[in-house]
């Protein structure tokens, strides 16, 4: 009994991690495709250049961790704004199918130009000395950084909450995000707005990337490989949205952790299936706006 | 007299299928081609299977508007049909193909039952589930499927007992064409009826087509599972081709290039898959020729520049050069 | 007439020479089919790098007049079809005298057909499954089968008097010959695995089947995953649930316990006890001389593994057949070389080609994870000479 409990309570902890990880990296895909109505299949991205960055800063100029990490966040951030402005904005008022092609092309060279930097091994990644190891909670003990990991995703979806319900900037999204005409009829410079939500969206994933590169590996191949999960965690979660995405990343991150436990065998299965049953139910996703 | 009434037949039946010369011209392009590259018939059978598999993608794409990320689930169901049956003494490739094609079909037809009501993201997302738990399944059926390691033994025999699959791709090369052109028919005829302006209408404005009382539902099922049907029937050419069905024919990996080859040829026009998968296909092949370390690079440039350019991929390109230029018409 | 006939002769003799000329340049093509894109390109890098490094630094071993070029092609990860048609091409249109490289099983079972077709050697450089050689009487491998690696591991921890075993492999056929040489030396040796649990392959997190491990609380457990990056997630996973202090020790093969990999592992890899066939660690002397080269054409911030000596090897066997023909040769009359082909200068130590099976037989070893001047490297401990795949012994031919 009490290792089944223990065993349970490891499940939750580690599949929350991997959760809050994934939430990191698909809610700034949830603002953009929500906001911009723009499928931008290239989101990963951005998530994968904060983690090279950050590894690169940590290990080719020794600058420590809490200091790589939002100046990796900020690096991507403004090189975000260019190519918003030259490679997306163009395409605001295209097909889906020509933002899919053209995003889909973003990845591809993604894939090259990080194997002809870096290599196509996975990048290193030790977490500081002050967040490895284990934490100790009298009988049982958590990986110290998992735990981090849980901690800033908790502080995280906070902030964006509040920021997004509290701040005018919040409103001005949210107002964009139900009718962009009216919104712009009000004299709300939709255009800057973009470039703010999309840069926005592209620090998060950034910050998603660099801190998650201890469970999602920091390698070439990121962007295609955990497309399919980012995606998912959007679309179960709902377009536009903030809680959405961490709802659904914790569904998604704790059952997909629980299913591999109980039956390893047909571990990957099951969260394809969660998935279709929670799209048949909820066509917009759990919390989208119908 | 007689002579101006056979003109008039010919025009009337020119007219009502729009037979215009330069549909002509892939076909004579692919008879050229056998002789000016007899080294590169492997890879021009893999071309034109793929470009059967592109045709019904589009049919579901531009003529239905259904965003499809999972098609290599039917694909992959018909290449392992055909896989199987010849690995198990059915090595007729004409029988595999009609079998392949039931068998897709079928899968289409139910999976369309079940996800064909949603709409948007969330289509797109349980087409791409579909795919991904049927590669799962074709995974752990190692009995069946052979697995990671492909299925072995296959033994395709000769196509009418006549011609036998050689080294140098001869019969595969034409086998893959006559089927081609079989789906193209079937596609084109699809299009120009009643039925495929249907189709277009429930893709631009689904209310409207539903308030004059088209049966949706009942239209998209059947598109979806024909289409279904054509990719198992490019799988099949495939697997009987190559005398190999590996997991990567059922996979979403695949089924992502095939919408990427055929948004970048141009959608809803018929000729995207022959547009773009050729060109997909024989750019990749250069290019990691050329650069075989990175040549993703430029695969991925050629995409940017292509939508950068103009909408509607290559043929979309083609359309605006082509009204770019002067025309001695309008006086 | 006399001055035409004359002239005929002049023609004829220039023409000749000129052949003749020609002929002394012969060019040896080998097609190198490796996985270069993808999500599984590390294997295929090192594989390349393994085979530049031999053709870069043997340039005087080669006949006079003779020269070998490189052809790369690129498979894109485990496709058979496209390997089968890279495959064809290279032989029907570049007209190669070798085929070699291939990362996937799958890739080396759907060239075979083609290597038996043209009659064109393949030298299969890490593809593992065992039956591969058996596929075309065209084929040699230079690279372990998992049955190779695992047995000897399972071995010596049933030496240590471990009872309760368990196995962790990914769930694909390596994985599955992995896990069937483990257990089947394992129990030989009277130890018990008492459960086993396959992994899917996407999996990067592996936390819920490390914790299944340590709810089933065994002596030992023998875990598999492929070359590259989940090696080092499979490590991670294991020292956050602290299996260590639990009491359960982990056992791997170099396919987990990967040299390039060591970097990233750092202490976690500490102690560690895995089977292998290389380690870049090793100190014999053809070792230092492959590091040697190594540092001096990559930098020493790159590090080779088994995949880079399986790649050094191969062309080594291909060397062995110019050098002995003076580059003039037919498939038959090379493969008669190379399946007799032996070497005691490879930097993994004495290896042979088995000329009945046409596969390798090698020195596995027993390595230690340990920290050496701060860094983590394999250390070998105790060698099994000449091991040859215990599949093919235990299932003959029909």
């Amino acid at each position: 009994m009490d290792s089944a409990l223990s065993a349970a309570i490891s499940i939750a902890f580690h599949g929350t991690a991997f959760a809050m990880v994934l939430y990191l990296v698909s809610v700034g895909l949830s603002v953009t495709m929500g906001l911009m109505g723009f499928v931008n299949l290239a989101h990963g991205v951005f998530a994968v250049a904060g983690g090279y960055f950050m590894t690169t800063l940590i290990f080719g100029l020794g600058i420590p961790f809490y200091l790589a990490v939002p100046l990796a966040v900020l690096a991507v951030a403004l090189l975000s704004v260019p190519l918003e402005r030259f490679l997306y904005r163009p395409l605001y008022g295209a097909s889906d199918l020509d933002q899919v092609l053209m995003t889909m092309g973003l990845v591809f060279m993604s894939v090259a130009v990080g194997k002809y930097f870096w290599g196509p091994t996975a990048q290193p990644f030790y977490p500081p000395t002050a967040l490895s190891g284990q934490l100790e909670f009298g009988l049982r003990s958590f990986p110290a950084y998992r735990s981090f990991l849980i901690g800033s995703g908790a502080v995280l979806v906070t902030l964006l909450w509040l920021g997004l319900d509290r701040t005018r900037f919040g409103a001005q999204i949210r107002a964009a995000v139900d009718n962009r005409r009216m919104a712009q009829s009000v004299g709300i410079n939709t255009s800057r707005l973009f470039t703010l939500a999309f840069a926005l969206g592209s620090a998060l994933a950034a910050l998603g990337g660099s801190l998650g590169a201890e469970i999602m590996a920091i390698s070439p191949s990121y962007a295609l490989d955990h497309l399919v999960y980012f995606l998912i965690v959007v679309a179960v979660g709902g377009l536009g949205t903030i809680r959405g995405p961490f709802v659904a990343a914790l569904l998604l991150g704790v059952s997909d952790t629980a299913f591999k436990y109980l039956l390893p065998e047909f571990g990957a299965f099951f969260i394809y299936a969660l998935t279709m049953a929670v799209l048949l139910w909820r066509p917009r996703g759990l919390f989208g706006q119908a | 007299m007689t002579t101006s009434r056979q003109t008039d037949v010919v025009a009337r039946f020119s007219r009502r299928h729009r037979l215009h010369p330069l549909e002509a011209l892939p076909w004579l392009l692919i008879v050229v081609s056998f002789f000016l590259f007899p080294d590169y018939l492997a890879l021009g059978a893999q071309i034109l299977a793929t470009t059967l598999f592109g045709l019904s993608v589009d049919l579901v794409l531009g003529y239905a508007g259904i965003v499809t990320l999972g098609h290599a689930a039917f694909f992959g169901m018909g290449a392992y049909t055909a896989g199987y049956l010849a690995a198990h003494g059915v090595g007729a490739p004409v029988v595999g193909m009609i079998a392949a094609m039931a068998m897709a079909g079928a899968v289409g037809f139910l999976s369309g039952l079940i996800i064909l009501r949603a709409q948007g993201l969330s289509i797109l997302m349980l087409t791409l589930v579909v795919c991904v738990m049927l590669q799962e399944a074709a995974n752990k059926a190692t009995s069946i499927t052979g697995g990671a390691d492909g299925l072995q033994g296959m033994e395709v025999a000769p196509v009418l007992d006549l011609f036998r699959f050689d080294l140098y791709g001869k019969t595969a090369y034409w086998y893959a064409a006559i089927v081609l052109f079989l789906g193209w028919l079937v596609a084109r005829t699809l299009v120009h009826s009643p039925f495929g302006r249907s189709l277009t209408g429930i893709r631009e404005n689904v209310a409207r087509m539903r308030a004059i009382g088209t049966p949706v539902f009942g239209r998209l099922l059947t598109i979806y599972t024909i289409s279904a049907a054509m990719a198992g029937a490019a799988g099949a050419l495939i697997a009987e081709t190559t005398q190999l069905v590996a997991l990567n024919a059922i996979s979403v990996d695949l089924s992502g290039v095939i919408l990427v080859m055929v948004i970048f040829g141009g959608v809803g026009r018929l000729y995207g898959a022959f547009v773009g998968v050729p060109l997909y296909m024989i750019a990749q092949d250069r290019f990691s020729e050329i650069d075989p370390t990175y040549w993703y690079f430029w695969i991925g440039l050629l995409l940017v520049i292509v939508v950068m350019f103009a909408r509607g991929g290559v043929l979309g390109l083609m359309e605006l050069l082509w009204q770019r230029l002067p025309r001695r018409r309008d006086r | 007439m006399h001055m035409t006939s004359r002239f005929i002769l002049a023609l004829l003799s220039a023409s000749l020479a000129g052949i003749g000329v020609a002929a002394a340049q012969t060019e040896i093509k080998v097609g190198v089919i490796s996985t270069m894109s993808g999500p599984d390109a590390q294997p295929g890098d090192q594989m390349n790098k393994g085979i530049d490094l031999y053709v870069k630094t043997h340039a005087k071993d080669l006949p006079p007049g003779v020269k070998v070029t490189l052809i790369y092609r690129d498979d894109t990860g485990a496709n058979p079809d496209i390997a089968k048609r890279l495959a064809t091409e290279l032989v029907t249109r570049e007209h190669v005298n070798f085929i070699a490289g291939v990362v996937w099983s799958p890739n080396a079972s759907a060239i075979a057909p083609v290597a038996t077709e043209a009659k064109v050697p393949f030298i299969d450089m890490n593809a593992a499954a065992a039956p591969i050689p058996r596929l075309s009487p065209y084929i040699i491998r230079d690279s372990f089968t998992l049955w190779q690696v695992a047995g000897p591991i399972g071995e010596w921890a049933a030496k240590q008097g471990w009872k309760k075993g368990y196995t962790a492999v990914t769930d694909y056929p390596p994985g599955y010959d992995a896990e069937g040489g483990f257990t089947q030396s394992f129990e030989k040796g009277g130890g018990k695995v008492i459960d086993k649990v396959r992994m899917a392959f996407p999996t990067e997190d592996f936390s819920p089947f490390i914790q299944r491990i340590k709810d089933s609380k065994p002596d030992v457990t023998f875990i598999f995953v492929p070359a590259g990056k989940k090696a080092t997630a499979v490590m991670k996973a294991w020292n956050d649930l602290g299996l260590k202090h639990a009491g359960i020790t982990q056992v791997t093969t170099q396919d987990v316990m990967l040299d390039e990999e060591l970097p990233n592992m750092t202490a976690v890899g500490n102690g560690i006890v895995s089977s292998g066939t290389y380690s870049a660690a090793a100190t014999r002397p053809a070792n230092q001389v492959f590091l040697n080269a190594w540092n001096a054409a990559y930098g020493d911030k790159a590090i080779p593994d088994f995949l880079s000596v399986q790649g050094w090897d191969g062309m080594d066997a291909i060397y062995t057949v110019i050098k002995q023909t003076g580059g003039k040769f037919d498939g038959d009359q090379a493969m008669k070389i190379l399946t007799n082909w032996k070497t005691d200068a490879s930097p993994r130590g004495p290896i042979s080609i088995n000329p009945a099976t046409r596969d390798i037989i090698e020195n596995v070893y027993i390595r230690r994870g340990e920290m050496v001047n701060g860094k983590l490297q394999n250390v070998e401990f105790d060698t099994i000479p000449n091991v040859k795949d215990p599949w093919k012994e235990a299932n003959p031919p029909k």
